[in-house]
């Protein structure tokens, strides 16, 4: 690892202005993900800001028909807690399958959020219930958030402080994990709220994670496990690598909806 | 430079370390408690985990300096005097190790799984123990024994702890 300064910011107000001082400052969250690619000299931040003794950005909080979460609550505490998984049970679910026990221990709904890796579990939750990322200085809905492979909508030194997620009618998550990494080779949220249907696939998108159209008519007209299993997947802009054919993922994908379909029952 | 105080395995440590250490390289290298081991250094094999404030984290993952005021136990901090505990002593008798480098790590995640699953009143199956070994790989043993120390000593955990109650 290259060098680097280590601040721990007590406000979020404190977090931005160490990372405005700094010249090439990272947030520091779980660290699940930034400190393996520090190690392996794939990023060299010279400062990091650690969020996580930001009391605002801890935790999960019910409103009027939404859950908010902090952005450095960790995922075994998305997965434990007791109104996610009243509320929205498959948000929970899947915050209990990401990676292993340790990861989870660590790692934090904001950083995968920001980090918009291709096969993340969280940015299809996110997408999928149509959330809105809360930052320092703004709200972004999730359609305008995840802009591409690791690319948000997230200026330099902003701050995902809280993610607020919409009360669903139903919704659940299915993963064909990757059996060497857990992450998802094709992860599926399938969201019905207010009478609005909504998909998102990740794992599977060269872009990162996408709203599959076709899929949410099908199931806004019939929410059935016949619907997601007619539903076309078209093979454009789907990852082909040394881990699935386009072909494969496509297929897994009507696969993944069919499974969370019946377990959003 | 950061000043990190932390407790490890019950004592009260203080030291001044670079900022990019990580917890591994702290417990090792400053502290000399070589049990925690370091496998891939890429957070993938689980043989440096620790509890940090009773949770299981990789340790080569974690920066020392984030975590100063923190309760940390190591390998080296579960036996009570000679006797060992009894998650070490199910490896012992099932033969849950060959080679012996993933085992701290092992023991680490099995006593986590055995604490959490009993907070939450499951029931922690073979299946569930497979499932939560996830982040521990082992080279040698082909997982079968582990899994059976494991699954015996979350009986004798559990009957240590109602006893106590
Ligand atoms: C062995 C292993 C297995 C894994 N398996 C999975 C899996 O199955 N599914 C899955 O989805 N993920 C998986 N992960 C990734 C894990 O979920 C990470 O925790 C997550 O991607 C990053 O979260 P973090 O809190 O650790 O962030 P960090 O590593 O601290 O940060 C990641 C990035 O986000 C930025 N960032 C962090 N917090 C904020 C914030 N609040 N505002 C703005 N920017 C921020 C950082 O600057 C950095 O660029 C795995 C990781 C490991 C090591
Ligand atoms: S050494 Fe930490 S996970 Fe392998
Ligand atoms: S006993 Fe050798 S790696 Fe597990």
């Amino acid at each position: 690892m290259y060098e680097t300064k280590y601040h721990k910011a007590a406000s979020v107000q404190d977090a931005v202005a160490a990372l405005s001082g700094a010249s090439e400052g990272a947030v520091l969250a779980g660290g699940q993900t930034l400190l393996p690619t520090m190690k392996q000299h794939l990023a060299s931040p010279s400062d990091l800001v650690d969020v996580r003794g930001i009391a605002g950005m801890q935790g999960v909080t019910v409103g009027d028909g939404t859950i908010t979460i902090g952005a450095a609550t960790r995922h075994a505490d998305v997965a434990g807690n007791a109104d996610v998984k009243a509320h929205i049970p498959g948000l929970a679910a899947l915050a209990g399958g990401i990676g292993d026990p340790a990861v989870r221990s660590m790692g934090t709904i904001g950083g995968s959020v920001a980090n918009n890796d291709p096969a993340a579990d969280y940015p299809a939750a996110v997408l999928g219930l149509g959330a809105t990322v809360v930052t320092d200085r703004r709200e972004i809905a999730a359609d305008d958030f995840f802009e591409g492979m690791f690319s948000t909508a997230l200026d330099d030194g902003e701050i995902i402080t809280a993610i607020r997620f919409p009360v669903p009618t139903r919704a659940a998550y299915a993963k064909f994990p990757n059996p060497a990494s857990r992450y998802a080779m094709v992860g599926v949220f399938v969201a019905e709220t207010g009478g609005n249907v909504r998909v998102a696939v990740t794992g599977a998108g060269e872009d990162g994670v996408f709203r599959h159209d076709g899929m949410e008519s099908a199931l806004a007209s019939d929410f059935s496990v016949a619907s997601a299993a007619g539903a076309t997947t078209s093979q454009e802009g789907v990852l082909n690598d040394m881990h699935a054919s386009a072909a494969y993922r496509a297929h897994l994908v009507n696969v993944m909806a069919e499974r969370a379909v019946s377990k959003a029952g | 430079m950061n000043n990190v105080k932390m407790t490890v395995n019950g004592k009260a440590v203080s030291r001044d370390v670079p900022d990019t250490t990580l917890l591994s390289e702290f417990l090792r290298e400053d502290l000399r408690l070589t049990g925690t081991h370091v496998g891939c250094d890429t957070s993938q094999c689980g043989a440096c985990v620790v509890h940090v404030d009773g949770r299981a984290v990789k340790s080569c993952t974690t920066l020392a300096a984030s975590l100063d005021g923190a309760d940390v136990t190591t390998i080296e901090g579960i036996a009570n005097g000679g006797d060992l505990h009894p998650m070490q002593a199910a490896f012992n008798t099932h033969h849950g190790l060959q080679c012996g480098f993933c085992t701290p790590g092992m023991i680490m995640s099995g006593i986590d799984m055995v604490n959490r699953f009993q907070a939450d009143g499951k029931d922690l199956t073979e299946e569930a123990i497979r499932e939560e070994l996830e982040g521990n790989i082992c080279r040698c043993t082909g997982y079968h024994n582990i899994v059976k120390a494991i699954e015996d000593a979350a009986g004798t955990m559990a009957d240590m702890a109602k006893a106590a109650e």
